[in-house]
């Protein structure tokens, strides 16, 4: 009785020592399928919160190296850039008020629809600039960081244009001094779009992955005036952007083969190899908005 | 200058050159030419190979914050870095070469012809590696198949470059003092 269970003790022992030595002599082996496995999980994981993965803190340690650099390389691009607001400034000073005859509001009997604003209380729209620290477009997902964050009174989700009033993308996330902007060339970018000469019809612009600076807008259906050259410009359905930035220019028309639907391809008009400067555009009124919105939920449940 | 300062510099230099040079190429639509991962190539003869491949986790994964995309490289990375010691002795020529050079080159190899198949088979591993995952994740199989035959070419071309322009010296060290 004893003995037999020595004998079984032993026996399990062996079994502990053969796992033991299993897991030693192959634990190089292991601990590359660990990290192999962990780099899996990240690129998963990543792709499907990528809001979430962003970790802030490479976002900030990679910032930091960026704007370093990207101290050097702006020097070489002064010229470009200056004459790029030269012209920001002309449009600007030309849409001026005082350039304009104003009407006279004592005698003004019907009103807009939104309260008229003299003093500016009713703002919408809010710009706040920022200069790009670092760009991409080798790469299947795209993004613009910029030097702005929480503590520069940077959000999500808010529309970024750039200087020639070009859509660049949408803030996807933000650490204290820094800001990822998911820009058009990245594969979950959709931006609701319409064209210039037939205003009626929205479709949406996204990106398939091939060639930086060439984009996609689809769900114009071919009832709509397409031609090659029309400008494409916001729609400003979502509240994210304005109504009316440029995205970019027709370049070429294509039916799609399983739709009524043409395929637009679309240069864009800012260039992504060269972004410097960029204005992120706050929604002021979006907050009541959205709780509109959620009224209306609870009301329809 | 001590081996350990030599390789924290490379593996800096490495990184920003790769960023900030070479990401910002774009050869005919989307092919990029890679060069980082030569750190890894070039690492000691004499290490742990759990060490070998910690630090090639963290190469891979600090080039991926830069391009915020995080486990493509670091995955690449740390498949290299485990074959490598495999290939290392399929491809040296005599016994206890790796004890008198401190790392692989094409003087501690035994010539040009071992130490460019050695390279050569790493950078197609690391390459095909990078783009099936790529593949996987986005779809488009046959664009990145084309992406890694032409990134592999330019890749070479450009680690050819390198080991001619900065040659490295290595001491032959033997144990009979």
């Amino acid at each position: 009785m004893v003995l037999e269970f020595r004998i079984s003790i032993l026996n399990i022992l062996a079994q502990v020592r053969n796992v033991f030595l299993f897991i030693r002599r192959y634990s190089t082996f292991l601990f590359f399928l660990i990290l192999q496995g962990s780099c899996i999980y990240l690129i998963i994981k990543y792709s499907k919160y990528h809001q979430a993965a962003f970790s802030k803190t490479a976002l900030e340690f990679t910032g930091t190296i960026s704007k370093k650099y990207n101290k050097v390389q702006y020097y070489f691009q002064l010229d470009k850039t200056n004459a790029d607001l030269l012209k920001a400034n002309e449009r600007l000073l030309n849409a001026q008020q005082k350039n304009f005859n104003q009407p006279d509001t004592l005698n003004l009997i019907s009103q807009g629809p939104v309260s008229t604003d003299t003093l500016q209380l009713n703002r919408k729209w809010l710009y706040m600039a920022a200069k790009v620290v670092q760009q991409s477009t080798i790469q299947q997902n795209n993004y613009v960081i910029i030097n702005r964050g929480s503590n520069q009174q940077m959000k999500t989700d808010l529309g970024v244009v750039d200087i020639n009033n070009g859509v660049v993308g949408k803030v996807v996330e933000i650490s204290n001094n820094y800001a990822a902007i998911m820009s058009l060339l990245h594969k979950d970018s959709k931006i609701s779009a319409m064209l210039f000469k037939s205003h009626d019809v929205v479709g949406t612009v996204s990106w398939d992955g091939r060639v930086p600076n060439i984009v996609q807008l689809t769900g114009i259906p071919k009832s709509a005036k397409v031609v090659a050259g029309d400008s494409v410009i916001t729609s400003g359905l979502t509240g994210t952007f304005p109504s009316g930035y440029l995205i970019g220019r027709v370049q070429e028309v294509l039916p799609e083969t399983s739709s009524n639907n043409y395929l637009l391809k679309i240069k864009t008009t800012v260039n992504f190899y060269n972004v410097q400067m960029v204005y992120a555009i706050d929604n002021l009124q979006k907050k009541e908005i959205s709780e509109l919105e959620k009224k209306l939920e609870k009301k329809n449940n | 200058m001590s081996p350990l300062i030599k390789n924290i510099v490379r593996f800096a230099l490495f990184l920003l050159v790769q960023h900030y040079v070479l990401d910002t190429i774009h050869l005919h639509q989307l092919v990029t030419p890679y060069i980082y991962f030569l750190f890894i190539l070039w690492m000691p003869f004499k290490m742990n190979r759990s060490v070998q491949l910690i630090i090639a986790f963290a190469l891979g994964i600090t080039l991926d914050a830069f391009r915020s995309h995080p486990g493509f490289h670091a995955a690449a990375c740390v498949l290299i870095a485990y074959l490598r010691p495999f290939l290392i002795n399929l491809f040296i020529p005599q016994e206890g070469a790796d004890s008198n050079y401190d790392e692989p080159s094409v003087q501690s190899m035994g010539g040009y012809l071992p130490y460019f198949i050695f390279v050569t088979v790493l950078t197609v591993i690391h390459h095909a590696w990078l783009f099936l995952l790529q593949a996987w994740q986005f779809g488009n199989i046959w664009y990145f198949l084309g992406n890694t035959l032409f990134s592999t070419a330019i890749s070479l071309l450009l680690i050819i470059i390198t080991e001619i322009l900065f040659a490295r010296k290595q001491k032959f060290r033997t144990n009979t003092i």
